[in-house]
């Protein structure tokens, strides 16, 4: 009976007992980071099977804060749905997988949202021969959209608002929606404006179909991991905020070598040179460094992945840095 | 030896103490479960209780042909219109499925080897090849149809297009309620004339043209009373209006490409439970009756299918609760059904998934324990009577 008790005060420890989650990635080896099971521009498998994007960077420049290597990620696709029970089970370390910012996930689900890598908004493609120049002309059409999204919910909204109808057609990820659009199943897909270019970017002739112009929410995707586990959090929201100010410091992975031996106090502290932020985090000191070095800063990673040379051809927009008309925004670095 | 023992030698206790052992092993492990579970939950701050069903549920359905679904509506709503979707798709496959299942099953023993080979090659293929898979197929063959505009017309009242069958909708005019009632009234009279022409023959050996006596009070006579009434029945025909068709009714490709999966999935196994059936009555009884002089049609109605029919009922009762669970893959298509609605999105957009899953799965165990309570009963009433 003994041994019995034992064996269940073990297993009852092994359940309940939670070590910081930054010891426990670096006990593992290496980052499981939840992305989208396939978005082009922002997690997607590219021509040689790596997994590329701005969130896939997100995923990578996490990776290297902890362990100085970009290499030490496992990707693990996650749908709309099965992506908060993953991360609430501990299946990830964190999701970097397009996820609206909102109260409710915030709060209630029990999650800590910790920067923004990318400001969306809900836009609707349609084909362009339906001439359609406007959503407030949609009355009677079918809608493919995504279950479980912030998406669904906006849909719903603008069109009891505007007091049209609609027909929703409910899929499960992006390439379902690809799919029933492409076979006229659906007039419309709505989805975030820049999952929308990533879609037509996808199709075989881009030019038969238009993103209308309205953006209907506010759509803010960032990372997110376990709420209570600040110290983690902060890992990773330092790790997104490096890239940014990286940007504004104008230190790319190319000049950062040289940036080592700069005047400027807060590019110091950035890189490592002064200060001691990286054992703040109970990381290595050159964690920004390295992020910088084999990620790139956040400029770096947009214009690889979705800016107006990428077949995205996103603009930078809303997330220009808040001195270039954007709003992208990171706390100082002292 | 037997001291060591002590009180374990004794077998009454022996087996009290190992019964305790087990109930209290596993009265541990739910504690231990659901302790952890709150545990964790907590920790993690996720709220719990059942408040959130009375919230507004933001999204809609638009497959909800018996209940009208706003986006204001409730999450208790949504779940309503699940388990109304998952009962239609349920209900009309095991009825198709019976019918095909049946159909195929005596096929199958026909003397004829084509015909025989050919339902051999369906039964193999359809209970072989994984559930998921087949209405994946007949989901991606159905919205390869043309398109909405250039939507088939069939009869010149039927469009059918990747958006589903559109046919007119009947519309009921004052009047017709007596057309209505007429019918019931004939079902009634149908069902007491053949108590009575039963009766008749068991005393006088007599016999009465039931059935078409039958079909002559169903369909005849609230025939002639519609056309009395001035016909009071108009039609609803769909129009093409802008994206879609408005009016008329219409069948999703989604319930179509379910209903078609589950049925014809589940008939190749009552088959197989039919050709069972008919087959464990013994070839004397058919000789017998033959010499008795009895018609090919009656052997099979009187003497062979009520025999076979002992043997039948039980597996199918498992075939119908088979094909109600597997109606929960409709999500695979975007079916709004039990799973899909409320244990899906409404589980999504309010993260409160121990709530949902457990409505479900009390849902669907209701479910399943109604059909096991009404076939058990007609299984007991088709069972040997002894005199």
């Amino acid at each position: 009976m003994k041994k019995l008790l034992s064996i269940f005060a073990v297993v009852a420890f092994a359940f309940s007992a939670h070590a910081g989650t930054l010891d426990d990635v670096k006990n593992r080896g290496f980052l499981k980071c939840g992305v989208t099971t396939g978005l082009a521009g922002f997690a997607a498998p590219d021509d040689s099977g790596e997994w590329a994007g701005l969130d896939a960077d997100m995923c990578r420049a996490v990776a290297v804060a902890v362990f100085g290597d970009r290499s030490k990620v496992e990707f693990i696709t996650t749908t709309g749905k099965s992506r908060f029970p993953t991360l609430a089970s501990g299946e990830v370390d964190m999701l970097a997988r397009n996820t609206t910012w909102t109260i409710s996930r915030d709060v209630n689900l029990g999650f800590e949202f910790v920067g923004v890598n990318f400001y969306d908004g809900q836009g609707f493609m349609v084909p362009s021969a339906l001439g359609v120049s406007s959503a407030t002309e949609l009355d009677g059409a079918t809608v493919c959209i995504q279950t479980g999204t912030t998406t669904e919910l906006n849909l719903a909204d603008f069109f009891r608002l505007n007091g049209i109808s609609y027909e929703a057609l409910p899929i499960e990820t992006n390439d379902e929606g690809k799919e029933n659009l492409f076979a006229g199943r659906c007039d419309v897909y709505t989805t975030d404006a820049s999952g929308l270019s990533s879609t037509r970017a996808a199709a075989s002739n881009p030019d038969k179909w238009v993103v209308l112009p309205e953006i209907i929410s506010k759509e803010p995707l960032g990372p997110l991991v376990r709420h209570g586990d600040h110290q983690w959090g902060d890992v990773v929201r330092w790790s997104l905020n490096a890239m940014i100010i990286a940007e504004e410091l104008g230190i790319t992975s190319e000049n950062v070598d040289a940036q080592m031996s700069s005047n400027v106090p807060e590019v110091l502290r950035l890189l490592g040179v002064e200060g001691n932020y990286g054992e703040m985090l109970e990381l290595s000191n050159d964690w920004a460094y390295q992020i910088i070095k084999q990620i790139g800063n956040y400029s770096e990673s947009y214009e690889a992945n979705v800016g107006p040379d990428t077949p995205l051809e996103i603009a930078r927009g809303l997330n220009a840095l808040w001195t270039q008309g954007g709003i992208l925004y990171a706390p100082p670095f002292r | 030896m037997r001291s060591n023992l002590g009180f374990f030698s004794d077998e009454k206790f022996r087996s009290i103490f190992f019964q305790t052992l087990v109930v209290g092993l596993f009265a541990l492990g739910l504690f231990f479960i659901i302790s952890t579970t709150s545990y964790n939950l907590e920790k993690r701050n996720i709220a719990t209780g059942w408040s959130f069903l009375q919230n507004p549920a933001g999204f809609d359905i638009s497959f909800s042909p018996f209940l009208e679904f706003k986006s204001t509506d409730t999450h208790l709503k949504v779940y309503f219109v699940g388990v109304l979707n998952t009962l239609l798709v349920s209900i009309t496959g095991c009825i198709a499925a019976t019918i095909l299942g049946f159909i195929l099953g005596i096929v199958r023993l026909s003397s004829n080897w084509l015909l025989s080979r050919l339902v051999y090659i369906y039964v193999e293929f359809s209970r072989n090849v994984p559930l998921l898979l087949q209405i994946i197929l007949w989901y991606s063959i159905l919205i390869q149809l043309p398109r909405v505009k250039q939507s088939l017309q069939v009869l010149d009242v039927f469009y059918i297009s990747n958006r589903g069958l559109y046919s007119p909708r009947p519309i009921f005019e004052s009047g017709f309620s007596y057309v209505l009632i007429a019918i019931v009234l004939a079902f009634i009279s149908s069902f007491l004339i053949n108590r009575w022409a039963k009766k008749r023959q068991d005393k006088t050996g007599q016999q009465f043209p039931v059935f078409s006596s039958s079909i002559g009070l169903i369909f005849v006579v609230p025939l002639i009373l519609f056309f009395i009434l001035g016909s009071p029945l108009s039609f609803e025909h769909p129009e093409l209006k802008g994206f879609n068709f408005k009016g008329g009714l219409v069948i999703r490709p989604e319930f179509i490409a379910m209903f078609l999966a589950l049925s014809i999935y589940t008939a190749a196994f009552i088959s197989e439970i039919v050709r069972a059936g008919i087959m464990s009555v013994s070839k004397g009884q058919r000789e017998a009756s033959a010499a008795i002089g009895l018609k090919q049609t009656w052997i099979m109605r009187l003497i062979i299918i009520p025999q076979a029919l002992r043997v039948i009922v039980p597996p199918l009762t498992s075939q119908y609760l088979n094909l109600t669970k597997n109606s929960s893959l409709g999500i695979a298509v975007g079916y709004a059904d039990l799973v899909h609605g409320f244990g899906g999105i409404s589980l999504n957009q309010t993260g409160q998934a121990i709530e949902c899953m457990a409505i479900v799965m009390a849902t669907y165990l209701s479910i399943s324990l109604t059909i096991s309570f009404f076939m058990n009963i007609y299984n007991r009433s088709i069972q040997f009577k002894e005199k």
